[in-house]
C-alpha cells in the first residue's frame, strides 16, 4: 500500500507523564491526518474498534485528547491462531492555539474513523470609527 | 501479489506461537513497542474453531461494500481501496500519517471452505469474515472393529 512500510504498523503510545493506567491493557497512538480550511481545522483519526459510545474527546486549557476504548477481541470456542494486529485502547493528545473556537468543537465517529471539527474563532471585524467634528 | 505464505499456519501454529511469542517479547524489548509480524495493509488476525475461521481485519473508514472478499476452496482475497479525503481550495495538511491507496491480501486457511456460507460483517471499522468449513473437509470419526 504504502512505500514506508513502517507507517502501517500500529504504534504503542509512550506515556508521557508519569503514570499508570488502572487497566492492563495496550494503548495506541491513533494516526492522524489533520487539515487546516478556512473557518475550520479538521482531525481525522483511525481508531478501529471505536463507535460513538467508547470515544471521549476532553479539552482541559489548551490540550485536547481524544481517547477511546475497543471491546477486547475473543469468540467462543475459537483460538487465535494467526495474529498481526492487537486490539488496545486509543489515546492522544494535541495542543490547539487560541485560534481554536473552545466552545465549537464538533465530533463524530463512522466505521471506526473519529473526525473531529474545531472551528476557529471569528475574526475580530475592522471597525471603522467616524469621527465626528465639533 | 501474495503475502506471505499461509502454508505454516496449520502445520506449524505449535512450534510457531512460542517462538512468535518470544519474538515479540524481544521486538518490544529493543524497539520500545511490538511490532506487527507482517507489515501488509491490513494487519489480520485469524481464529481456528472446530467448524470454523473468523478472519478478521482493520480496515477503518472504507465503505463495506467496497470490499471486495472472494474464496476459492481454502483460500480467500482481500481487496479495495481507501480513498483519500479530497481537499478543496485553501485546504492544506498539517499532519497525514493515515495511509490511502489500493491493497489486496491472500490467505490461505487450513482447511477447504464452504464458499455458499460464508459470512462477512463490518462494525466499527473492523471486518470479520466467517469461514465455515466444507462438509467434505470435516473430520470424519472412524471406528475400529473388533473381531
Amino acid at each position: 500500500m504504502a512505500d514506508d512500510k513502517k507507517e502501517l504498523q500500529k504504534i504503542e503510545a509512550q506515556s508521557s507523564i508519569e503514570t499508570e493506567r488502572t487497566r492492563s491493557r495496550r494503548v495506541y497512538v491513533p494516526k492522524v491526518d489533520i487539515y487546516e480550511a478556512k473557518d475550520a481545522i479538521m482531525l481525522v483519526a483511525d481508531m478501529p474498534g471505536v463507535d460513538e459510545k467508547s470515544v471521549d474527546i476532553t479539552l482541559e486549557k489548551n490540550v485536547l485528547t481524544i481517547a477511546g476504548t475497543v471491546e477486547p477481541e475473543a469468540y467462543k470456542n475459537h483460538s487465535i491462531t494467526y495474529s498481526e494486529y492487537d486490539t488496545g485502547d486509543y489515546e492522544r493528545s494535541f495542543t490547539i492555539s487560541d485560534e481554536v473556537d473552545r466552545n465549537k468543537i464538533e465530533a463524530s465517529v463512522k466505521q471506526g474513523v473519529l473526525r473531529v471539527t474545531l472551528h476557529k474563532v471569528e475574526p475580530v471585524k475592522a471597525k471603522k470609527i467616524t469621527i465626528k467634528t465639533g | 501479489m501474495f503475502g506471505p505464505g499461509f502454508w505454516r499456519v496449520g502445520r506449524m501454529m505449535n512450534q510457531l506461537s512460542e517462538m512468535q511469542n518470544l519474538q515479540r517479547e524481544m521486538n518490544r524489548l529493543f524497539s520500545g513497542f511490538t511490532q506487527p509480524l507482517s507489515h501488509e495493509f491490513p494487519a489480520i488476525n485469524i481464529w481456528l474453531g472446530k467448524d470454523d475461521a473468523i478472519v478478521s481485519a482493520e480496515l477503518p473508514g472504507i465503505d463495506p461494500g467496497k470490499i471486495d472478499i472472494s474464496v476459492v476452496a481454502d483460500t480467500i482475497t482481500l481487496s479495495g481501496s481507501r480513498e483519500k479525503d479530497e481537499l478543496k481550495e485553501g485546504e492544506s495538511y498539517h499532519r497525514q500519517e493515515r495511509n490511502y491507496g489500493n491493497y489486496m491480501r491472500t490467505l490461505q486457511i487450513p482447511f477447504q471452505v464452504d464458499a455458499a456460507k460464508v459470512d462477512a460483517k463490518y462494525e466499527k471499522g473492523v471486518l470479520r469474515i466467517t469461514l465455515p468449513r466444507s462438509e467434505a473437509a470435516k473430520p470424519k470419526k472412524i471406528s475400529i472393529k473388533s473381531e
